[in-house]
């Protein structure tokens, strides 16, 4: 297994956006869950706020009238890699496409105080680290980031935040959640060598409770 | 001792995984056209085929246009986009050999409807959907919970999921409910209380007096909004109602059955286990209750006074003025100040007979208010359709002034024709009120389907009785 060097440290500018639960309906409206590609989301991110008319799939952002005041229409939000809000980010539907737009925006992290489960878990598999900090330092970062732009550097393996060089806070995250981060593993390999046991699990279902099966 | 989520949970264990989650052997999957072409574009391009076959059933909800009529085909959706992803599921379904009830079936309808009627959900199953709301099927005694993009093709290719386990929650209703109170009330009011994130981490199983006297259409009503609670799975033991509904819709012959029904009264949380969570509610004192605000933790009872900064706690205030804003309410302190626009019966949550049984008891021989510019039902399933127009519901609805429509996920969100306008304000029985939910910038609140019922005719939402 070789580990993604890129995926070590992740660096850049935070932008921040000072709510609790944006859910998944804010971050990737429903209009755009008509696609059936896995990439392109990016002009799609947090659609409702980021634009002052109506979007359709299919249409870029060059076609929209920005909504020139939020952050991410701004220098030098425009490009970061980090994302700041509160409580409970990501709540709401299981679209995969929610990571896909932050994925294909340029996020790498997402900083908040909790995040909903299943947009928590879609996030690892799409390279995009959730990172849950407490709510203290979760104010910290509002307070300083009023003051200045934050740039930040995110060590995956020392699992820490280095804040414009002068500032640290360290974060906790599942093992081997981060693994499929850093060394971009493949679930459905790591599963698959697991097939005997899959095929004698299902054969002793099969035959323990054949009703489970009769509709197959 | 053991929960009932415990007891599912060791049930389907396969394996423990070296990064210490759980390999999980899935019985059920459903799939619908939102989330599954880029899982089917990830088998193909691994070469890989669905493990089991059988274990999957297929349908579009999400997209479909509901007023189709009869003989409607895939030509016939005018979003040309929305056409793409329904004939690309069919498309999956012919080419890898999974049963869909395609959009001309009599049997398509909501994922999460169509499910349970035609018994694919059987307690003691697990049962994963690319969607969030697969919590419904809880209600039956199933570990049922929503799963990404990513983890269809990962259940399509292995038929397993890879999990950590949840914690265990116990909510107990206790009491008798009030007039008009219906188990939307009962799941809204729970929500108002725990907050949208109090579930998250969690397996709530629902238990208690309410529950073991409602019918199971009722509680899948709480385990689809258990998601709305954070909680990615809901669930209440099989029972004899459990059962009743069952041997109408099991389709197992009678000797499975037997087998069955005999597994399915031991599937139930050990008599005196410890939950890492309780919660007792006395739901005696609840009335009808509809959000106010954009998320469905914001809810009042139907006449109570809607919040504004001044008498919430200070950490609220910033939500609460962004929510107020957005819902377009200044000065009015009740939302029967408020004048509504539409009203949509219908979702995973508030479309089954039952639902649309009490909504049309309101409306009867009544007409729709003058300032309700479309009142819409959308059935669940075509199953739903057909038992509603055999009892006459639709002749009740259409003659008040309603829209009578074909099965969809509709104006829950939106992603065929039936949408709000901007700042249009609609009463509506699905299961969220995010921002540009129902269409953009439109206004949603949350109810009952009889409150829903009630405002159209009232003009507002107020007192059904
Ligand atoms: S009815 Fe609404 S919540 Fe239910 S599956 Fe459809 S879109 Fe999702």
């Amino acid at each position: 297994m070789t580990s993604n060097s890129e995926g070590l440290i992740i660096d850049g500018v935070m932008a921040y956006i000072d709510r609790d639960n944006i859910d998944t309906d804010q971050i990737i409206p429903t209009e755009y869950l008509k696609s059936i590609k896995k990439y392109g989301f990016e002009d799609y991110l947090f659609d409702g706020w980021r634009f002052a008319d109506d979007g359709k799939l299919g249409i870029t952002k060059e076609e929209r009238i920005l909504n020139e005041n939020f952050i991410l229409n701004t220098q030098p939000y425009d490009k970061s890699k980090i994302l700041l809000a509160r409580d409970n980010f990501g709540c709401g539907s299981s679209r995969e496409h929610a990571v896909w737009a932050l994925r294909d925006f340029g996020i790498k992290a997402v900083i908040a105080s909790s995040f909903g489960d299943i947009f928590y878990n879609n996030c690892f598999k799409n390279g995009v680290l959730p990172i849950k900090l407490n709510k203290e330092e979760i104010q910290q970062l509002f307070k300083r980031s009023a003051d200045n732009v934050l740039s930040l550097s995110i060590d995956l393996i020392k699992k820490e935040i280095q804040i414009n060089n002068d500032y640290l806070i360290s974060f906790e995250v599942d093992k081997n959640l981060l693994d499929r981060i850093v060394f971009g593993l493949d679930d459905i390999d790591i599963t698959l060598s697991h097939k005997n046991d899959i095929i004698a699990f299902e054969k002793s279902r099969m035959k323990k409770l054949p009703w489970i099966f009769a509709n197959d | 001792m053991k929960t009932l989520y415990d007891k599912l949970w060791e049930e389907h264990h396969v394996s423990q995984l070296d990064s210490g989650e759980s390999l999980l052997y899935i019985d059920r999957h459903y799939l619908h056209e939102v989330t599954s072409p880029q899982a089917f574009e990830g088998l193909s391009k691994k070469n890989l085929t669905p493990w089991r076959l059988g274990a999957n059933i297929a349908t579009p909800d999400h997209n479909v246009p509901t007023e189709r009529g009869n003989n409607f085909g895939f030509n016939e959706i005018k979003d040309e986009i929305s056409k793409i992803q329904v004939i690309e599921l069919d498309k999956n379904c012919n080419k890898f050999g999974i049963k869909q009830f395609d959009i001309r079936s009599s049997k398509q309808g909501i994922v999460h409807v169509i499910g349970p009627e035609l018994g694919y959900t059987l307690p003691g199953m697990t049962i994963v959907c690319g969607d969030s709301h697969t919590s419904t099927h809880g209600a039956l005694g199933c570990l049922a919970m929503g799963i990404g993009t990513s983890e269809v093709e990962h259940v399509l290719a292995t038929q397993c999921l890879k999990v950590s386990k949840l914690k265990n929650m116990l909510v107990r209703f206790e009491g008798v409910p009030k007039e008009n109170v219906t188990s939307k009330d009962i799941v809204l009011y729970f929500i108002g209380q725990i907050g949208t994130a109090g579930g998250t981490g969690y397996a709530i199983e629902f238990a208690g007096q309410y529950i073991e006297s409602i019918s199971v259409e009722s509680r899948m009503t709480i385990c689809n909004m258990a998601i709305e609670a954070g909680a990615k799975v809901g669930l209440v033991a099989p029972d004899e109602t459990t059962i009743e509904y069952l041997k109408k819709n099991s389709m197992l012959n009678d000797d499975m059955f037997v087998d069955a029904m005999n597994y399915w009264n031991e599937l139930k949380s050990d008599e005196g286990v410890k939950f890492d969570e309780e919660l007792i509610i006395d739901i005696s004192k609840i009335k009808p209750q509809v959000t106010w605000g954009t998320s469905p933790e914001m809810v009042v009872s139907f006449d109570d006074n809607i919040p504004t900064p001044s008498n919430s706690a200070s950490d609220d205030i910033k939500n609460i003025l962004l929510a107020r804003e957005y819902m377009g309410i200044d000065s009015e302190k009740k939302l029967s100040e408020l004048s509504f626009d539409k009203v949509f019966i219908g979702s995973c949550t508030n479309s089954r007979i039952e639902d649309l049984r009490e909504a049309a008891q309101i409306v009867k021989g009544k007409r729709i208010a003058e300032n309700i510019l479309e009142a819409i039902v959308v059935p669940g399933s075509g199953l739903v359709k057909e038992q509603a127009e055999s009892e006459g519901l639709d002749k009740v609805f259409i003659e008040a002034g309603f829209v009578w429509r074909d099965p969809g996920c509709s104006m829950c969100l939106g992603m065929n024709p039936d949408q709000l306008k901007p700042y249009e304000r609609c009463a509506s029985t699905s299961n969220r009120n995010f921002e540009g939910r129902q269409g953009y910038l439109g206004r949603t609140h949350l109810m009952s389907p009889l409150m829903a019922a009630f405002t159209a005719i009232n003009g507002t939402v107020g007192d059904p009785s």
